[in-house]
């Protein structure tokens, strides 16, 4: 008899070509995504060393990280920028491997538009040149980012060197409170566990808050499984899970979709399968999250103070938050509820889908952005833009007072002209707050879209819940 | 792959946990699409003041460290994204070992790929080797992959774990790709096999 084995376990093994007697395992790729920033280099050494792209089918390219996300009609004004994407769209050209276009209404963040095209698929191996390719992971797959070598690797062989993962459960159960959402779950983790506390693990996030969560909020909570340390987090594929995908353009259609969804069926970890580290979450505890310094471990509840470095006892810890305190300028002991705002981003591939925009748009409905506030909605794909545009968002969010964007990663990090200045405050929806994430000398602190929105409304960081109470 | 075996020289000790790829190399510093250069911009926002000019206080910019070629490092280095510009900066700077208690794996990957060593050790052994680099000119290392030893400027010597595989290839300068070319029939078998096993995925 086969001994019980985790999900992780299961695609692991259906995916080994090659053990070495080292341990060192040779696994099949089944879905490779590239962008921009991570690949010419890659391309570059395919070039060098003569070599093709050993399955171009199996790839899919899209420029996100460099776009304007003002009107793009006119190009891309920065140089080095325009070169970025030029180069990609040179190398996906040479190599014939699949692009959207940056006009093209499939374009958006690369995380977004995997799952929207059905690219992304349950038991599959995917990788992309991006640590949030943990993203993925919500569909029961295995998805991991890799460094540019590794894109090299993938591109040539279908291939990865990886050692095994260790397993660990993440159970989420009971009902969520109203105004606390799969951020505020995957914030809550990060802050408990730390920004190594996953390192060497695979994450399986299950449990009934987990299951009741749309695929827009699995994808939120895998997405920042990365932020944990961990390389990847799966959730096990359910109806939802084949809800999502029946129809999409690359999702399998007739007999195998049928079929598919058999295999699908079977992927979820045994009931005695056996994980190296267990965490345990009550759901209904939790409240609207927030992080206060430039770590995303550094999270506390919105109703909660900012921490005091004197009662750190690890010294290292300790001068972290000093450190932190200071770039963000803020006072230990202080409330963090009512700290000035100057930024609102809602937007990335954390919190740039429908739901998402969704979500925000209930809380800008009908209010106003606070003059002092400058806010900005990205949608995380042109698709998703359509979509929110059909449900009249964009002009809740017109009309309120944020702008709002073309798709693309914008001020996640910052890479095109969207960016904090020096000193600025952001509450934003996206996953980093390291120093100078959205602009040299940006203060950023991670919420959810309901929190980013209610921000905006009140010029400060405020508890969402209290706004959601005077409708 | 470049080749790795031993190297002496000058450690920097930066004792800050969660050194993350921002901090490394920020992002305006992504939009190369080569490999080199990018050590003129390692820890660029740490190591420059806003006019421009070098920060006194940051460790590499001290003369005693100027040419350091190890750092000595708190917990979980390389936290963040997969950039692999991370290490391209700091080897092109000229850092070609890195220690600390543990590093973020995709970090600890994509160093290995560029012929640079990160070694983990105990939280003593750091604190020992933080020390030594405190040192300043005197903060000299001797890394032995081979022997798998870090030894200290007193004559002192550590021993480090690492990877039969990783260290075999790192000691060879082997190029992965080519080896895992030499195994084409297998994967074209586990092709073969996946067209029947999971038709949708080669369609
Ligand atoms: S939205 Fe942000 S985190 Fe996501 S891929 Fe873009 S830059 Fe990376």
């Amino acid at each position: 008899m086969r001994a019980p084995s985790t999900l992780f376990d299961k695609i692991w093994d259906a995916h080994l070509v090659d053990v070495q007697e080292d341990g060192t395992c040779l696994i099949y790729i089944d879905r490779h995504l590239v962008h921009e920033v991570t690949s010419p280099q890659a391309f570059e050494g395919l070039r060098t060393a003569g070599r093709s792209v050993h399955r171009p089918q199996a790839t899919l390219a899209v420029a996100d990280h460099n776009v304007p996300t003002t009107d793009r009609s006119k190009g891309i004004q920065n140089p080095e920028s325009r070169l970025q994407v030029e180069t990609l769209e040179k190398n996906v050209a040479d190599f014939g491997v699949p692009y959207f276009e940056t006009d093209d209404i499939r374009q958006g963040v690369v995380h977004i538009v995997g799952p929207e095209q059905g690219f992304t698929l349950p038991g599959t191996t995917i990788v992309c040149g991006d640590s949030h390719t943990a993203t993925h992971g919500a569909f029961g797959s295995l998805a991991f980012g890799i460094g540019t070598s590794e894109v090299e690797h993938v591109l040539a062989t279908q291939t990865l060197l990886q050692q095994p993962a260790k397993n660990m459960l993440i159970k989420v159960d009971g009902e969520l409170p109203p105004g606390v959402g799969a951020k505020d779950i995957v914030l809550a983790i990060i802050g408990k566990i730390g920004t190594a506390g996953g390192t060497g693990y695979v994450v399986e996030y299950a449990g009934t808050a987990i299951e009741n969560l749309s695929m827009e909020g699995r994808m939120t909570v895998c997405n920042m499984t990365i932020e944990a340390g961990a390389r990847a987090g799966l959730i096990a594929p359910d109806e939802k899970t084949f809800e999502y995908l029946k129809g999409r353009s690359m999702s399998p259609k007739g007999a195998a979709w049928e079929q598919a969804v058999e295999y699908w069926r079977t992927l979820k970890s045994d009931d005695a399968a056996k994980f190296d580290a267990v965490v345990e979450l009550d759901a209904s505890e939790l409240v609207p999250e927030i992080t206060w310094g430039t770590s995303p471990e550094n999270v506390i509840p919105i109703t909660g103070n900012i921490p005091d470095p004197a009662q750190e006892s690890n010294p290292q810890k300790r001068a972290a938050w000093e450190r932190s305190l200071a770039y963000m300028d803020l006072k230990a002991g202080a409330a963090i509820e009512g700290t000035p705002i100057d930024r609102v981003f809602i937007g990335s591939c954390t919190n740039g889908r429908i739901e998402d925009l969704r979500e925000a748009a209930g809380i800008a409905k009908g209010r106003k952005v606070a003059a002092t506030v400058g806010a900005m909605v990205v949608p995380g794909s042109g698709l998703v833009k359509e979509q929110a545009e059909e449900e009249g968002l964009d002009k809740i969010f017109i009309e309120a007072g944020f702008e709002w964007r073309e798709p693309g990663c914008s001020m996640c990090l910052a890479m095109n002209d969207d960016r904090l200045e020096a000193g600025e405050r952001c509450a934003s929806t996206s996953n980093r707050n390291f120093e100078g994430r959205q602009g040299k000398g940006g203060r950023t602190h991670l919420v959810s879209p309901a929190m980013a929105a209610a921000a905006a409304i009140k010029g400060c960081l405020t508890d969402v819940r209290k706004l959601e109470a005077e409708d | 792959m470049e080749k790795f075996n031993k190297l002496t020289g000058v450690a920097a000790p930066m004792p800050i946990r969660n050194i993350d790829t921002d901090m490394i190399i920020p992002k305006q510093f992504l939009k190369t699409i080569k490999r080199e250069g990018l050590g003129k911009n390692l820890f660029d926002e740490m190591r420059f003041l806003d006019d421009g000019s070098e920060n006194p206080d940051f460790v590499l910019n001290k003369p005693a460290y100027r040419n350091a070629s190890i750092i000595v490092a708190g917990e979980n280095f390389g936290c963040g994204s997969s950039r692999e510009h991370a290490p391209w900066a700091l080897k092109d700077f000229g850092i070609q070992v890195i220690i600390s208690t543990s590093f973020a794996d995709i970090f600890y990957n994509n160093s290995f790929k560029n012929g640079m060593l990160p070694i983990k050790v105990d939280a003593e052994t750091l604190a020992k080797l933080m020390e030594d680099a405190e040192r300043g000119a005197n903060a000299t290392l001797t890394v032995d992959l081979e022997a798998q030893t870090i030894e200290g400027p007193d004559g002192g010597t550590v021993h480090f774990e690492i990877d039969s595989f990783r260290k075999h290839c790192l000691l060879e300068g082997l190029d992965d790709i080519g080896l895992t070319q030499q195994k084409t029939s297998k994967i074209e078998a586990y092709e073969e096999k996946q067209k029947t096993a999971q038709p949708w995925l080669s369609a």
